[in-house]
């Protein structure tokens, strides 16, 4: 018999079925994916690095206002989603491109709010993605309120709902957990903790035996995985994503990542870290070790490695393609969205601004 | 005296400094404020020349951060702690106007706080979502806290430093589009303090109120309007609460127009308070309707369209031709 407390409790170890040297371990508690899921998720992968690489190469040209990388984290990204049927939400942050990407949302629509020609590019309902948050933690309360709407409404959806290790740190992340309990919301909260926030580490944000740990306080079962493990974070995730949907309530996992490179092309690392604590964790690459596997099975064949290529030449192409013109912005949007029914004096405002651009061109 | 040519974020971070040496019970606090020395690098060094008691990072929580000031600030310490953008600040609201704001006035005056939240605000750098915007407005209406807000290098640090030794707490309001701009100062040179206004230019057709990123963009303006024969007085605010009616009020009645710039939207802020005040005392002494040039009352655009929102030249120049120079 397993105490609540027990139940609630992570594992000792983060959950790890393939290590870093492209080893698979046996787990009491979960299963290795299958062969299809680690080929497409090796797929993803490789799209997503790509993505990473290519967006952080288009701010370096001034394509970009700013790309928050998630080169490190892609098996954290690319689960995320894996494991979310077509009626779930996906509750991202500013670094979660990749996620929503993965998700089926159009790249450049993914990076119309990087790019700064608007707030948010794509249609929420589209693919079930809230809009990329940037106040840190304040999409969990929303992730949870959809939730309990889709129970109320009797509907079948899990939320994913994504969060770093320093937005652990704000109210609203301890609310969100609290709320989601009472109201036994099917909310899977996932902490990328990839040991920064921006220049403060983890050791700043938390005292707690492991982020994990957060969900007993609150009645919720916390899990944590190796976060640079794609079949570890699929069999976690996927089983939280169970649990949620089969009426357990709210889980939370722990991934352990690393930020390998810095929190934004604006930002300077190595004002507040050594490089040698960057260099063990660039052995511990998501892609590598499931590359080393799948060759070691012998499933790594030409067609798997030309399916990703193109997959990645793909999304490269669509980002080169999609960002070197200049948006066409229009100033006349600044006023349309903001009531369903636009007020006297916006449409005073919007008028102002037409006749002074009018007599600009003239 | 020696004068310098230094930046507004220099200037600031020399303020924390000197501060720091002159009164131990200084300490500097917030998100990413210790080894990184701020995102904007406003505690640049600190952490090294104090220690880690005297400035440092925080868990990433701004209730957390502007509550614990208020603790310490009750414990007999003056906590100056930074918000890392203007938007990132809402989360501490809470503190700020049920506690910062009250806590002198429901204890009688028992309890002081005497400590400074540092806000970089405003737009002009092309930031994304949440990292643009003119929050002075919600703190200025927020009765108990004084709010200031420089414009200049020597104001920066003049102001900053008053801010510290002031009894009671202060929103303290940093340009940030200002941080970089650098100018030849004597950053031992008295300035004037809180509460108090400076007329940065004199003309006599008209006065332009302006205040922290409007303040060079209202001078500018000045400078073309003298060119085309219009000379405008420049009231350059530094503090918007206490407010300095007479600096004001004075400008106004000396020129009998006025036009208030400001880069936050007009609707219900402190630009309307402005041509409140100004209309209720300067009445008879004005030709026209006292004009503002504010943003639109619109969300801060995203970087591609930030340009449509700030105030601009033009705008101030139309709204002073708009003064009512002659019957019609
Ligand atoms: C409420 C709030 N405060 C501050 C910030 C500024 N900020 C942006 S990202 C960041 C660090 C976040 O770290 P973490 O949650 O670990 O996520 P990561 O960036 O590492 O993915 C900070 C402080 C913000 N976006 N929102």
């Amino acid at each position: 018999m397993t105490t609540v407390e027990e139940h609630l409790l992570p594992s000792a170890e983060p959950v790890c079925l393939i290590d870093q040297h492209g080893v698979p371990h046996e787990h009491p508690s979960y299963d290795l994916p299958t062969k299809e899921a680690l080929l497409d998720g090796y797929t993803e992968l490789i799209r997503g690095r790509r993505f990473n690489d290519q967006a952080s190469a288009l701010v370096r040209q001034g394509r970009l206002a700013v790309y928050p990388s998630s080169h490190g984290q892609e098996a954290c990204q690319v689960a995320a989603t894996m494991v979310l049927k077509e009626g779930d939400w996906l509750f991202p942050t500013y670094r979660d491109s990749v996620s929503i990407v993965s998700r089926g949302v159009d790249p450049i629509e993914t990076l119309t709010l990087l790019r700064g020609d608007w707030h948010s590019g794509y249609d929420p309902y589209e693919h079930k993605v809230a809009p990329q948050s940037t106040p840190l933690a304040t999409q969990l309360p929303h992730a949870v309120g959809v939730a309990h709407a889709a129970r109320l409404r009797g509907e079948d959806t899990v939320v994913m709902a994504l969060v770093g290790d320093g937005g652990t740190s704000e109210g609203d992340f301890h609310e969100a957990l609290n709320f989601a309990a009472v109201f036994h919301a099917p909310v899977v909260f996932f902490i990328q903790n990839n040991e920064y926030a921006i220049s403060v580490p983890l050791a700043r944000q938390s005292a707690a035996p492991s982020l994990a740990h957060k969900g007993i306080g609150y009645g919720v079962p916390g899990e944590r995985a190796d976060g640079n493990d794609l079949a570890g974070l699929l069999a976690v995730l996927g089983q939280a994503v169970n649990n949620a949907r089969a009426g357990e309530g709210p889980q939370l996992v722990e991934a352990h990542t690393y930020r390998v490179q810095a929190h934004t092309n604006a930002d300077d690392a190595t004002r507040y870290r050594q490089d040698d604590e960057v260099t063990p964790w660039l052995d511990r690459d998501p892609i590598q070790r499931l590359t080393t596997y799948l060759e070691q099975q012998g499933w790594m064949d030409d067609d798997v490695r030309r399916r990703a290529e193109s997959r990645a030449v793909q999304v490269t192409a669509q980002l080169r393609d999609g960002l070197m013109p200049e948006p066409a912005v229009d100033p006349a949007d600044l006023f349309k969205y903001l009531y369903a029914e636009q007020t006297q004096q916006l449409r005073e405002q919007a008028a102002f601004l037409r006749d002074e651009l009018a007599r600009e061109e003239a | 005296m020696t004068h310098t040519k230094i930046s507004m974020a220099q200037a600031l971070n020399q303020a924390l400094r000197d501060a720091m040496h002159a009164d131990d019970s200084v300490v500097m606090f917030g998100e990413d404020v210790g080894a990184l020395g701020g995102v904007f690098r406003i505690t640049d060094g600190l952490t090294a020349e104090f220690g880690e008691n005297r400035c440092f990072d925080t868990p990433l929580a701004e209730a957390g951060i502007v509550g614990m000031a208020v603790g310490m600030a009750m414990n007999g310490m003056r906590p100056v702690v930074e918000m890392q953008f203007d938007a990132f600040g809402y989360p501490a609201f809470e503190q700020v106007v049920s506690h910062v704001a009250k806590m002198r006035n429901r204890t009688r005056g028992r309890v002081q706080l005497p400590m400074v939240i540092r806000i970089p605000y405003g737009g002009g750098i092309g930031g994304v979502e949440h990292h643009s915007d003119s929050s002075e407005s919600y703190f200025a209406h927020t009765p108990g806290l004084t709010v200031v807000t420089p414009a200049t290098v020597a104001d920066a640090y003049g102001l900053l430093r008053k801010a510290i030794e002031f009894p009671d707490p202060v929103v303290f309001m940093e340009p940030k589009k200002l941080y970089w701009a650098k100018e030849e100062v004597d950053l031992t040179e008295e300035q004037p303090g809180i509460g108090t206004a400076v007329v940065r230019r004199e003309g006599a057709d008209a006065t332009l109120i302006a205040y922290g990123p409007a303040l060079p963009v209202a001078l500018e303006a000045a400078e073309v309007a003298a060119a085309e024969g219009r000379q405008l007085t420049v009231v350059d605010l530094r503090s918007v609460v206490p407010f300095d009616d007479e600096t004001v009020c004075a400008a106004v009645r000396r020129t009998g127009r006025a036009v208030v710039v400001a880069e936050a939207t007009g609707f219900a802020s402190v630009s309307s308070e402005i041509v409140a005040r100004v209309t209720e005392k300067c009445f008879h002494s004005l030709a026209a309707p006292v004009r503002r040039v504010t943003a639109f009352d619109i969300p801060f655009p995203p970087p591609k369209l930030e340009k449509y929102q700030l105030p601009s030249v033009d705008r101030i120049l139309d709204a002073v031709d708009d003064l009512q120079w002659e019957d019609s």
